[in-house]
């Protein structure tokens, strides 16, 4: 397992270097001029000159690539071209707020979503089957910008229960941390609850559905045990590929959530950064993002070792 | 005993009195401020941060006159080239330094200088800035500027602590130190900017508030529903759909007023290739455009009425708005008539305008009633940092664009009709504008300057480069318990004299 665990973490650096190149290129060929972008209304050319002279505007792709790679080694992501402040910074203040929403998120997607979808496995064709796929078809439908606008409505202005947006630091403030981040958590979550739903419920009839479930039911085995032991378990390894594939795209950003809440995570600096043609912050988030899928991957292909003793073989 | 309890007791009821009378303001921002150095900014939100945060030369009052700030009076000699400024007596910085006559001068010396200014073109005319004596500064100008009052009224003349600029350098956006009646505390992207009551500040009285946080919601929706919910205490730009929203909420108040820019059709005169159709060479065609256009129609279509139609680089509203020159009632007969003589009927061209719903709107009522005229408008949404590009390299025919305004009507004008105008992307050169439109830079006599623009106004209406179709309207949201709110065209949120009523 060492083994493979070690080709696995040595075959990411291909991988970001490739996302890193192809993103790179990608920007490139967005229209545009961020020298002209970032100059301001009037457009002043001394500005335009110098902006593009201290960013390696001038230079051809290949060479702005190598300056940005060059820094990367060193540890330097660059600095923001609107803000001044290193990519580096900014990333570490956002990437506590994106992975703590990721979180209660996937805690919350995780908590309705698994016992729904066991639940309508076991009832299958009942009400409660036909009530819980209806949730679930609602929660993928409703898109969540539009979820979030109304919860912030009802809860926020008609009942005065949390704060409609904004962001507190949980070292500074827990209570209020918690008040600003569970209603995105909730909207983000609840999209994925649905999914997870789906999955759990189709995994759990395959499973109850198969030879030795049946042999543990004739052997008398009693039936929570049966659904709890026998077949959860097993059912439980598509259902982690799709939370860490969830998982993993939370961490990017989840863009519309963020905006509507205004929670300070990747989402929102992303967007920012491409309006603004801020190229350094663009490539500094991909790149964190990135990094975070491939170990989630690498965290996932391990967790199947642990509940799938066939794969330890 | 008693006596030590009684002093606990009145230790305790001081410390509950300042706890209680701590008084918060919270702004919404639609958008996020960008650096925050005066020298090196450009956004407008974070102009609305230096209101707070920066003491500036010379302010402007509601009606666009100059009054004291940090200068407490000014001349004009030398044939408009000298300016001679007297200083504000006991002005600290945040850091506790001095404010003199050599920090004016190491100010203006840092936006010329300092490689990441945004500011050079603007003081350009500024040759030097002498230390007459502590609490003089003299500007000796290269040519008179009639601008350069505007100029020090906006970010060229918001002074930062000359010790703390030295210090960071370009870095001093991460923690700016300036005189205004607050200090920064915190900020953090893309969600707030805090800043606390500076006691030492010159004016300390007239500001009721504690602290000042600075909240960006993009979202116009959001931003209300954060006021409607209490979350905050005044929005910028509510969106003009929501105002009959928040006339109607007893605990909400709308406040609103003509803003300096302007919204119009920019046309491709003789930038490049896409220059070479029948609107961009012949001024009957724009002419016929303009005629196809009912302006009151379109403000109260898509917003509402919320914006003022005009028709000039300035609104109807301001001092020099040439009256000679009134805005065209929509006459489609006299249009199609024009079309004809011009041998266009039925012409097409392309319109792009910035991708958002306003925007979108407007284009899509322009299109409706230039089509009645015998127009074939084909409409291209665009991102805005394309549609610059698009714009500056020539790649275009028209434009729906705006300019945000300057104080000045100088800022609205020059830069995009002269010659070689920085922004000038329809590339309409008329030596004749140029005369005038410099003319009017070069004089401080405001008889002399409205009669210059006056015949600038004349000739161009007659070119109709840009055909000028409203001015957008600042509008503002606030809770009704906030008093004392001063609407400025310059949108600017100036927090002297407001107070949250218990």
């Amino acid at each position: 397992m060492l083994a493979y665990f070690l080709r696995r973490l040595v075959g990411i650096v291909p991988t970001v270097v490739l996302v890193s190149m192809f993103v790179f290129a990608l920007q490139q060929m967005l229209p545009g001029d961020p020298a002209l972008a970032l100059a301001g209304e009037e457009r002043d050319p001394e500005s335009i000159a110098y902006i593009r002279e201290k960013y390696h505007l001038n230079e051809p792709i290949w060479v702005q690539y190598g300056y940005w790679i060059g820094g990367v080694l060193q540890g330097d992501l660059g600095i923001s071209l609107r803000t001044n402040i290193p990519v580096t910074d900014l990333l570490l203040q956002k990437l506590p707020v994106t992975i703590q929403l990721a979180l209660m998120a996937i805690a919350i997607a995780l908590l309705i979503g698994i016992p729904m979808g066991v639940l309508s496995a076991l009832k299958r064709g009942t009400p409660i089957d036909w009530l819980a796929n209806v949730a679930a078809l609602s929660g993928l439908s409703i898109p969540n910008f539009w979820l979030g606008v109304l919860l912030i409505l009802l809860v926020s202005v008609k009942l005065g229960w949390l704060p409609a947006s904004g962001y507190e630091s949980p070292f500074d403030d827990p209570v209020q941390n918690l008040k600003t981040m569970i209603m995105p958590a909730f909207v983000l979550g609840s999209a994925i609850a649905a999914t997870m739903m789906r999955h759990t419920r189709s995994a759990m009839l395959e499973v109850l559905r198969s030879d030795y479930v049946r042999t543990a039911r004739a052997k008398g085995v009693r039936e929570r045990l049966v659904v709890l032991r026998h077949a959860f378990r097993n059912a439980l390894i598509p259902v982690v590929t799709v939370g860490t594939l969830q998982l993993g795209e939370l961490l990017a950003g989840a863009v519309l959530t963020e905006q509507v809440f205004t929670i300070p995570g990747f989402g929102k600096q992303i967007v920012d950064a491409v309006f603004n043609r801020d190229y350094a912050v663009v490539q500094g988030v991909v790149l964190c993002s990135s990094l975070a899928f491939i170990a989630l991957n690498l965290v996932a292909d391990m967790a199947y070792f642990f509940l799938n003793p066939r794969i330890r073989v | 005993m008693t006596r030590k309890l009684s002093l606990a007791v009145a230790a305790g009821m001081m410390l509950f009195g300042t706890a209680a009378s701590a008084e918060t303001l919270k702004i919404g921002l639609a958008d996020d401020p960008d650096v925050l150095d005066p020298d090196q900014s450009r956004t407008f939100v974070g102009r609305i941060v230096y209101t707070a945060l920066c003491d500036k030369l010379v302010d402007i009052d509601p009606d666009l006159n100059f009054v004291p700030q940090l200068a407490t009076s000014w001349d004009w000699s030398d044939g408009g080239k000298t300016l001679t400024m007297k200083l504000r007596d006991g002005v600290t910085f945040h850091d506790g330094e001095k404010f003199d006559a050599a920090a004016v001068k190491y100010n203006i010396e840092r936006s010329k200088t300092l490689p990441e200014s945004r500011r050079k073109s603007e003081v350009k005319s500024i040759e030097t800035a002498e230390v007459v004596d502590p609490l003089t500064v003299r500007f000796t100008l290269a040519a008179p500027d009639a601008t350069l009052l505007a100029t020090l009224s906006d970010r060229a003349g918001m002074m930062v602590s000359p010790k703390a600029a030295e210090a960071a350098g370009a870095g001093l956006g991460a923690n700016l130190v300036c005189s205004g009646p607050f200090k920064f505390v915190e900020r953090v992207q893309q969600d707030r900017i805090v800043l606390a009551k500076f006691p030492a500040y010159w004016n300390a009285g007239a500001f009721h508030f504690d602290e000042v946080i600075y909240r960006t919601i993009p979202d116009s929706t959001v931003r209300l529903a954060n006021l409607q919910a209490g979350d905050l205490d005044l929005i910028e730009r509510l969106s003009p759909p929501d105002i009959p929203t928040v006339k109607g909420d007893s605990k909400l108040q709308v406040v609103d007023v003509v803003g300096l820019g302007y919204q119009g059709i920019t046309i491709n005169n003789a930038n490049g290739d896409r220059a070479k159709t029948p609107l961009g060479q012949d001024p009957r065609v724009r002419k016929a455009l303009e005629l196809a256009i009912d302006r009151v129609a379109l403000n109260q279509v898509v917003f509402d009425g919320a914006h003022l139609p005009g028709n000039q680089f300035i609104s109807p509203q301001s001092q020099f708005y040439n009256k000679a020159v009134p805005m065209p009632a929509r006459d489609v007969a006299k249009a199609k008539a024009l079309l004809k003589e011009a041998g266009a009927e039925g012409f097409s061209f392309e319109m792009q305008f910035p991708n958002n719903p306003d925007m979108t709107r407007a284009a899509q009522v322009i299109q409706a009633m230039a089509a009645e005229a015998g127009f074939d408008i084909k409409l291209r949404a665009t991102e805005f940092a394309t549609m610059l590009k698009e714009q500056s390299a020539g790649n275009y025919q028209a434009t729906e664009v705006g300019w945000s305004g300057r104080v000045d009507p100088d800022g609205n004008i020059h830069s995009f009709m002269t010659c070689k105008g920085g922004i000038n992307d329809s590339k309409y050169c008329n030596p004749e504008v140029d005369k005038l439109l410099d003319g009017a830079r070069r004089t401080n006599d405001l008889a002399e300057r409205k009669k210059l623009y006056a015949a600038a106004i004349e000739i161009l209406d007659r070119d109709r480069p840009i055909i000028y179709l409203y001015h957008p309207k600042w509008i503002w949201a606030l809770s009704a318990k906030l008093q004392g709110y001063k609407p400025y065209p310059d949108a600017m949120i100036r927090i002297e004299g407001m107070k949250k009523a218990s």
